[in-house]
């Protein structure tokens, strides 16, 4: 049994449709992440599973329980605002606090929440300030708080870091992925960054236009991205991309001939049979590498990085990225040759993006 | 700084000064002549400050001057008025701040269209009312007494105590009531824990707008109310108008600044909050 389940969950606002047949389960305990541009429905699909929004049509399960006719206050549900929320009129404690309060936990049981949260995320010292005074890693953590005081059966987590600076950023990224280690909590975590999402999530939905796109783990989503959409927002820096043609023996892009692996070729006919074949193929910037020999080019641009270098090549192919280890004695305007192995490329229907192979 | 900067400070003050001299000279020839025997008002020119002053025309104008043919004074008209102004201020305050909740955090189908019929009432002049409302009092049987007033005022309250109260909640972010609403709390104990603790600035602007119009409106103090429950300004008009072989000034001023003298103490002690109230913005978080 799964200890979140989304069932054709789906929401229109008169013709416009938000999401259309949302179908995602994931295991308790695990991290899942909603990842995808603004617009997608990530957002409201979170406010539904917290019961702040209504599906049009759909079931949201929770351990195997129906919640999705029940009040937010009814689900078990506690949540991390991208504002943090935090009640302005209230102290550190009675913020934390205040869910066990509503929920007519006697003081003495409160109050050891209280001190067991501020041990557990370090913020012992700032119980009697008003949010007003805290800084906004600090305000981030008592928001955490506040979630974890009732130990609740889910949490969720909206947008939570993108207040912060890019330092403070990675600290509380850190900080989230350690404390769910810790407590082991099911979470649904919905980001429009895509280090976020690889960084924390046991599994990830990308999302786009109300679709999931594609459900998977961080290393599925990576390796075999399910579609052009996915390849592009998922990896940084973003994937490269050129159009190429097939005749039904070779892979030909811009009149270079591109070698294919067996499984390759069998994927390319198939969709040959029935259809144009135009595609558009993929190759991560980590899977070129200089070498003496391959596909010619001039470099462009060089960002070194410290422990790597990206390196901008103009080539026949067009203008490729590829992401080779330390510093590189190169300069603008030199020739270069760049290779990759058959197996890392990525092949992508022409018409629709959907990935072949 | 430059003598030419200087030069300019002191046009400016010049010129502050004189507009502040003929903003107060009223108040100045008010207070002036309620502290002046009648004898010196006959004699003395209007702008001399009094020989000796005396508070005789002020107790005469509190307890013993006539209004028609009672002859109390002000005391039982400011009487009412209190009677009538502070529930009137209550229950009208309280009751567009929970419809300003509705409004901003709780809204249905057609609660915009409910808002719009409000600010309507905010429009609508005061004498349109007089003759339905004149009728309804009647149906209730609360006409001519102080039940009644409190009733008109509180009705014609509403609409603005709404309109602050739904514009300053405006500001306050949604996500602190979805906030208290995972945590548990109710319609009730998110307003009194949460939404009403965050009102302070506009619950002041409401409490003085209303204490100040209630106070002072002289329309529906005439018209809805009985023998003993009539209002402060009746009071002053009838006694400023009931004429006797000399007409006393001293007293009527008197009379006058005794009136005014309520919403003057609440405008000073609580004017902080009004300006900086109509200045605020959302609550920072």
């Amino acid at each position: 049994m799964s200890a979140l389940a989304i069932v054709g969950i789906r929401k229109t606002f008169g013709s416009t449709e938000i999401l259309k047949g949302i179908d995602i389960a994931i295991a308790a305990g695990e991290f899942l992440i909603l990842v995808g541009p603004s617009g997608c429905g990530k957002s409201t699909l979170l406010n539904m599973i917290a019961g702040l929004d209504h599906p049009s049509s759909g079931r949201i399960l929770l351990g195997g329980r129906d919640i999705t006719p029940l009040p937010p206050k009814d689900r078990d549900i506690a949540m991390v605002f991208q504002s943090y929320a935090l009640y302005p009129n209230m102290n550190v404690a009675q913020n934390i606090a205040f869910g066990l309060e509503m929920r007519k936990v006697p003081k003495a049981e409160r109050d050891a929440a209280v001190q067991r949260v501020a041990a557990m995320l370090q913020i012992g010292h700032l119980l009697d300030r008003k949010p007003g005074a805290l800084s906004g890693g600090q305000r981030q953590r008592v928001a955490m708080g506040r979630a974890l005081a009732r130990d609740p059966k889910l949490f969720l987590f909206d947008e939570p870091l993108s207040n912060l600076d890019a330092k403070l950023r990675v600290e509380m990224r850190a900080e989230i992925k350690l404390l769910h280690q810790r407590t082991h909590t099911t979470t649904v975590y919905v980001t429009h960054d895509q280090v976020e999402a690889m960084t924390l999530g046991d599994r990830i939905a990308v999302m786009k236009d109300g679709v999931v796109l594609q459900f998977g783990t961080p290393a599925d989503i990576y390796t075999r991205p399910a579609t052009l959409f996915v390849a592009e927002f998922i990896g940084s820096p973003a994937m490269n991309l050129f159009t190429a043609s097939h005749d039904g023996h070779t892979l030909h892009a811009h009149g270079v001939a591109l070698p294919t692996t067996a499984a390759q070729h069998s994927a390319l006919q198939a969709q040959a049979a029935h259809q144009a074949s135009t595609l558009t193929v993929g190759l991560r910037p980590e899977d070129l590498a200089l070498a003496a020999t391959g596909l010619p080019g001039t470099l462009s641009m060089i960002e070194p990085t410290g422990p790597e270098t990206y390196l901008t090549a103009d080539t026949a192919l067009g203008r490729l990225t590829a992401r080779v280890p330390g510093n590189v004695s190169l300069r603008v305007g030199d020739a270069v040759h760049l290779q990759w192995a058959a197996t890392q490329l990525h092949l992508f229907d022409g018409g629709n993006g959907q990935r072949l192979a | 700084m430059t003598p030419q900067l200087n030069w300019q400070r002191v046009l400016l003050f010049t010129a502050l000064g004189l507009f502040a001299a003929a903003f107060l000279a009223p108040l100045y020839v008010m207070l002036s002549t309620s502290l002046k025997s009648m004898e010196e008002l006959r004699s003395g020119t209007l702008l001399s400050w009094p020989a000796s002053p005396s508070l005789d025309a002020w107790a005469k104008a509190w307890s013993t001057a006539c209004t028609g043919t009672d002859c109390g004074g002000l005391k039982p008209f400011f009487m009412n008025s209190v009677f009538m102004v502070l529930p009137a201020v209550a229950v009208s305050t309280l009751v567009g701040s929970l419809n300003g909740y509705v409004l901003s955090k709780w809204k249905f189908p057609g609660s915009e269209f409910m808002f719009a019929l409000l600010l309507f009432g905010v429009f609508m002049p005061m004498q349109v009312v007089l003759l339905p409302m004149s009728q309804v009092l009647g149906w209730l049987g609360i006409a001519s007494s102080v039940w009644g007033l409190i009733l008109v005022h509180v009705v014609a309250g509403i609409p603005s105590t709404t309109l602050f109260f739904r514009n300053y909640y405006i500001g306050l972010p949604d996500e602190l009531i979805k906030a208290a609403m995972l945590d548990g709390a109710g319609f009730w104990q998110i307003f009194r824990r949460i939404v009403l603790p965050l009102s302070t600035p506009i619950l002041v602007v409401t409490l003085i707008w209303q204490f100040t119009n209630i106070w002072n409106d002289f329309l529906y103090g005439v018209v809805f109310s009985g023998a003993d429950s009539k209002p402060i300004t009746v009071g002053l008009n009838n006694l400023s108008n009931t004429s006797s072989t000399v007409k006393e000034y001293n007293v009527d001023m008197a009379a006058a600044i005794i009136a005014a003298l309520p919403t003057l103490l609440v405008y000073v002690l609580a004017g902080k909050y009004f300006v900086r109230g109509l200045t605020a913005g959302a609550v920072k978080g």
